[in-house]
């Protein structure tokens, strides 16, 4: 059994690798529609580089050799992480990111466990007391929240708690010259966190709490709930004990399929809250027209939602024993 | 006589206002004995599977409700109980089995678990304890090596072990009654005949009274020692088993006998040797890859179709009889072409229908046609009956008109009014689906009809009427058949010649009454032993062979 | 049909959906009359609060709030429906050959589709805009790249499900073609669920066009409610109104397809509604 499990582990790290050269063909299929050739914007079209450094790009991505050769070149660059240097910084592209990768997991990681939580709690709440008075108020905030634009609704709270009530920061992750250390260094960022993070949230929050609540519905009819009852089960044992179990399944695979959905709402949110993250690196590179820090920051975005999604894949094996038979 | 465990006095159960009758049961009074089975049987829509569910308190939903009657058990009126007080009986004793473990088990959680989960809510006793009782019911319901069941999850059993772990969890906690609904029916004629003796086995061993709801009559004369027979809500027939099996007082119940087809086949129709093949299926082979992927991983291949070989004379009619999993069924699609076979030839009349393909293929495609098992799965919804008959004949270049008179004929000919044409699909019953399907198929006058279990999803009186249709319009239009079926009941009464298939191959094959007379091969002959009643069937009159038109 | 119009018309919170739409795309239509001059063009004093010479105010360059509102309705609407409607042509037509086809071409067409749903589709649809330019034309191109994946695969799993009914088996066994089959047979019996999804995707294109116009991703010569919005960020603490109503046309406009799309959920498979 655990052997199988972990021969299952294996061939999803396995499934991931063609996904990432999708993307990374995607990069190079974006680099070839831009204007000028891949070393102008390898270069960032600022004429910040000299002309000998472009002769030399253009040598090392083979511009002078048919596209294929380009491509493979490129995929071995980034391969061996090479992802080039931004001359609008002055460093190179993968040492950006990797500055900027703990902000946004932070808060990636918190939306997706808050969301996913939340909705899951709220979902359940619903179900319980269908078509009663919480089941349409869960369903009325949903509803809302999921037709609310996350920058619009980011920018209201930080109307309404920043500006008029005082009582969060408007952005960044730290109170600039403070230069907090430790405990109050961590609380500092989680003050700063909250504004975000709900904003977020609320969005994600709607849409696992409809999922839950209509997967609870749906197992709620299964055969098994009525062996649960003849057994003697009373309904609060069913529904932790037998339901809850099989209802979680497919949020949690929707919590997969929404991590890069996530990470694309985490730009927006970044660039409202200017949350030092990869979002708002990628809204400052978009001005700058730095396109290959763009694709950069795409290409680990995407690296990033594989690893969420080996991460939930990995969950839903050890929550569904079936899973071993695929 | 034994004491009543549960009494049903006059009950009444009420369906939604707007359903097609306002009772699902309605005033009905029976007893349930200690140490005896009762079998309450009928056919879809009698209302057995509510008037179970009353005992136990549980009705599909909250607009399905008692309305007049007691139950009691041992004098308590259940239908009276509290919520609180029914689950306190549920388990510990009244238990449920139903007819699709595989649904009835909770998919992710293990067998052990589930059946200590009974203990636990019915006052726990010491967690070692409960894991002891639950080894001991396991090996009480004969499932080999306890210890692993009780660890699997329900997707690592087979049906039968499945079923075996459910009456587990029924009789974990030694309840006095046990309510059966309709546990083999899901199940192979072998398992069947296994899970069968189980429950009697544990029934005597305990003295429970067992209801068991059931449509099956075979199944009946096996295990029942009184029988209740419902008709649309009503007890038609209460009494012995003896007595309502050998001399049914109500008509109804006469008819539902009557229906059952015997296990003795008709004598043979005529001597099909001296005609010509019209299909000659030749080595044909299939196989399904599952669980391949991108990057290996175990793929497993199962052999569905294995050297098959066989011939079907002009008129004559073929049964393919087997167990789920047999390969019949993918017999059936290769031999239509619906499914690629991997190697092997399908000869029709002079033609390698293997051979084709494109516009020859699509053009010879009317010379085999297939009636399907589902009557709701079978007519597209969105289409009106009568261009659905017209389709094919249109599609082969027939002029408009004389296809939609041709589609009129037709239905006339299977027993449908003409004016049937201009409806859709689900205006029609069950069995009425069939006899449209059925039309459509002899629309393209085919020279193959192809049966793939056309009366196993009926109930057995609609059964009887599709089965002499088919019989009726195969002698007037001398058409050839190929019957697919699980039945062996129904195998004996249309067809000419018998193969019987396991695992993809085909392990005997031979005329109708030499097989049921005598099977050669071991599988036919457990197969044939393990069809329930036919002790019963053999003492009652063989039914009348003759087709009504 | 009329038993589906009438399960509708029973719906009220979809009914209260198509008021909303129906509103929204009259004003749409009406704006070119209602605000004959440019939404660009300054119509007096900056940060003018609502109701005090326009309706909704005046935003930092003194442009009229209200005409902004009224032209972005157009934009928006244009641009998710037509985005949404090339996004629905691509995703029937690859679930469908996945799904009808089956074998190698499904594997390859569904492990595809996969990767496009887990790549972060918002910063590819950045991408896109920001190497094609920003214009009407790219920002549909880039909307509708991004949401086909669960067209098709819903379009797929139908499909498959169809291709192995029996009425479908027996259309096979008639001598029919595949694309008559198609045509004829699944399509129709799958319209409703494209129907229900297609239209809870106008929502969702209209939320990824306003987040786009919003980072400045837009066409420079038309007003969009993201960009009125985005340009109004910068003095949200003096002049609030530029970016609430704005927001609260975004808002009630998605809010109101969604209702409409579960109403015609609701009607179309009406088996599902009881739960």
């Amino acid at each position: 059994m655990l052997i199988a499990k972990l021969r299952f582990a294996g061939r999803r790290v396995l499934l991931a690798a063609p996904t990432l050269l999708v993307i990374v063909v995607l990069n190079f299929g974006l680099l070839q529609l831009a204007p000028g050739d891949a070393a102008d914007v390898l270069a960032g079209e600022a004429g910040a580089a000299t002309p000998e450094y472009m002769v030399q790009l253009r040598q090392k991505f083979g511009l002078d050799q048919p596209v294929y050769v380009q491509l493979a070149k490129y995929v071995g660059n980034i391969a061996s992480f090479d992802l080039g240097y931004s001359f609008r910084h002055n460093q190179p592209v993968a040492q950006l990111i990797v500055a900027r990768l703990g902000p946004t997991l932070l808060l990636m990681v918190t939306v997706l466990l808050l969301a996913v939580g939340a909705g899951v709690l709220m979902g359940a709440l619903a179900a319980r007391h269908l078509n009663r008075w919480q089941d349409n108020v869960i369903s009325l905030v949903a509803v809302l929240t999921y037709a609310t634009p996350v920058f619009w609704a980011g920018l209201m709270l930080i109307v309404v708690f920043s500006v008029k009530l005082g009582w969060f920061p408007t952005s960044g992750m730290e109170a600039v010259a403070a230069f907090h250390t430790g405990w109050t260094r961590i609380a500092d960022i989680a003050h700063h966190l909250v504004l975000p993070a709900v904003t977020l949230t609320l969005f994600y929050l709607a849409l696992y709490t409809r999922l839950m609540r209509a997967s609870i519905i749906e197992q709620s009819t299964m055969d098994y709930v009525t062996t649960a009852r003849a057994k003697g089960l009373n309904e609060r044992q069913i529904l932790l004990w037998h339901v809850l179990r099989n209802a979680c399944l497919p949020v949690l695979t929707m919590a997969g399929v929404q991590a890069g959905a996530l990470l694309g709402g985490a730009v927006v949110v970044e660039t409202v809250f200017a949350w030092p993250g990869l979002g708002l690196l990628a809204y400052d590179s978009l001005f700058a027209r730095d396109l290959n820090l763009l694709l950069g920051i795409f290409f680990v975005s995407a690296c990033l939602v594989v690893a969420v999604n080996l991460a939930v894949d990995m969950l839903y094996a050890l929550l569904d024993p079936r899973i071993e038979l695929r | 006589m034994a004491l009543p465990v549960v009494v049903v006095d006059s009950l009444t159960v009420d369906l939604p206002p707007q359903g097609e009758r306002p009772h699902a049961v309605e005033d009905i009074s029976l007893e349930l004995r200690a140490n005896e089975i009762l079998c309450v049987v009928g056919e879809s829509g009698s209302g057995k599977s509510i008037l179970a569910r009353s005992i136990m308190g549980l009705f599909p939903s909250p607009q399905v409700r008692a309305s007049a009657g007691r139950v009691l058990l041992h004098g308590e009126n259940l239908l009276a109980a509290s919520p609180a007080r029914m689950r306190e009986i549920r388990g510990t004793r009244v238990a449920m089995i139903f007819q699709e473990p595989m649904t009835a088990l909770n998919p992710v959680l293990s067998i052990g678990r589930q059946i200590e989960e009974v203990i636990e809510v019915h006052g726990a006793s010491a967690p070692a304890q409960r894991r002891r009782r639950v080894l001991d019911i396991l090996a009480a319901v004969h499932l080999p090596d306890p210890e692993r069941i009780a660890h699997a999850y329900p997707h690592q059993l087979s049906g039968g072990q499945r079923q075996r772990a459910m009456i587990a969890m029924a009789l974990v906690l030694g309840p006095e009654c046990l309510i059966a609904d309709e546990p083999t029916t899901a199940l192979d004629v072998t398992t069947q005949a296994q899970i069968l003796k189980l429950i009697r086995e544990v029934q005597r061993d305990r003295g429970t009274a067992v209801m068991f709801i059931t449509h099956d009559f075979g199944v009946v004369s096996e295990i029942a020692d009184r029988i209740a027979v419902m008709q649309s809500g009503r007890l038609v027939e209460l009494g012995e088993a003896q007595q309502v099996l050998g001399a049914p007082a109500h008509p109804y119940t006469r008819a539902l006998l009557e229906a059952v087809p015997g296990l003795r086949p008709p004598p043979a129709r005529a001597d099909f040797h001296a005609r010509p093949t019209l299909l000659a299926v030749d080595s044909l082979h299939k196989s399904f890859r599952s669980g391949g992927r991108l990057f290996g991983g175990g793929v497993r291949v199962v052999h569905a179709v294995k050297e098959v070989t066989l011939c079907i004379r002009q008129g004559e009619t073929l049964g393919v009889v087997g167990e789920s999993g047999s390969g019949k069924s993918t017999l059936a699609r290769c031999v239509s072409r619906l499914v690629e076979p991997d190697a092997g030839k399908v000869i029709v009349g002079a033609t390698d229908f293997t051979a084709l393909s494109g516009g020859a293929l699509r053009a010879f495609r009317k010379k085999v046609q297939l009636v399907f098992q589902d009557p709701y799965g079978s007519l597209d919804p969105r289409q009106k009956v009568g261009a659905m008959i017209a389709e094919g004949p249109l599609l082969h270049g027939e002029d408009p008109g004389r296809a939609r008179a041709r589609a009129a004929e037709l239905l006339e000919l299977v027993g449908l009014d003409s004016r049937a044409a201009g409806r859709y699909p689900h205006e029609f019953s069950g069995g009425q689906r069939q006899r449209i399907g059925i039309a459509r198929a002899l629309a393209l006058e085919p020279d193959l009809l192809i049966a793939d279990e056309p009366v196993s999803a009926l109930d057995v009186s609609v059964q009887a009427q599709v089965l002499r249709l088919l019989a009726d319009i195969r002698d007037r239009l001398g058409l050839t058949m190929l019957f697919i079926t699980h039945d062996l009941r129904v195998a004996a009464q249309v067809c000419d010649t018998i193969a019987v298939m396991r695992a993809g191959e085909i392990v005997e094959q031979g005329p109708s009454e030499r097989i049921f007379a005598a099977p050669r091969h071991p599988y036919t002959r457990e197969l044939f032993s393990a069809v329930p009643g036919q002790h019963w069937t053999a003492r009652a009159a063989p039914p009348d062979p003759s087709p009504v038109g | 049909m009329r038993e589906i119009f009438r399960r509708f018309a029973r719906n009220r919170p979809a009914l209260a959906g198509v008021a909303v739409l129906l509103a929204v795309a009259a004003l749409a239509l009406l704006a070119p009359a209602l605000y004959p001059h440019s939404p660009f063009e300054m119509v007096g004093k900056p940060f003018e609060p609502p109701l005090a010479s326009t309706l909704l105010g005046t935003d930092q360059l003194g442009r009229d709030v209200t005409a902004a509102v009224a032209h972005g309705a157009r934009v928006t609407l244009l641009i998710g429906l037509v985005a949404t409607f090339i996004a629905i042509l691509l995703g029937v037509t690859l679930g469908g050959i996945a799904g009808y086809f089956g074998g190698w071409v499904d594997t390859l067409l569904m492990r595809l589709t996969e990767i496009f749903q887990t790549i972060p589709f918002f910063l590819f649809a950045i991408l896109l805009v920001a190497v094609l330019t920003p214009s009407v034309g790219s920002v549909v191109f880039a909307i509708a790249v991004v949401s086909w994946p669960p067209m098709a695969r819903l379009v797929r799993g139908e499909f498959l499900s169809m291709r192995n009914r029996e009425f479908v088996q027996a259309c096979v066994a008639m001598g029919m073609g595949h694309w008559r089959i198609i045509l004829r047979h699944i399509l129709p019996n799958s319209l409703s669920a494209i129907i229900v999804t297609g239209s809870l995707m106008v929502a969702t294109a209209i939320l990824i066009e306003s987040g786009l116009s919003f980072l400045g991703l837009t066409d420079p010569n038309v007003m969009s409610w993201g960009f009125i919005i985005g340009s109004g960020r910068t003095v949200l603490r003096t002049a609030w109104w530029v970016i609430v109503m704005p927001g609260i046309a975004i808002l009630l406009t998605v809010m109101a397809i969604n209702l409409v799309g579960e109403g015609l959920n609701d009607a179309l498979n009406p088996r599902l509604k009881h739960l």
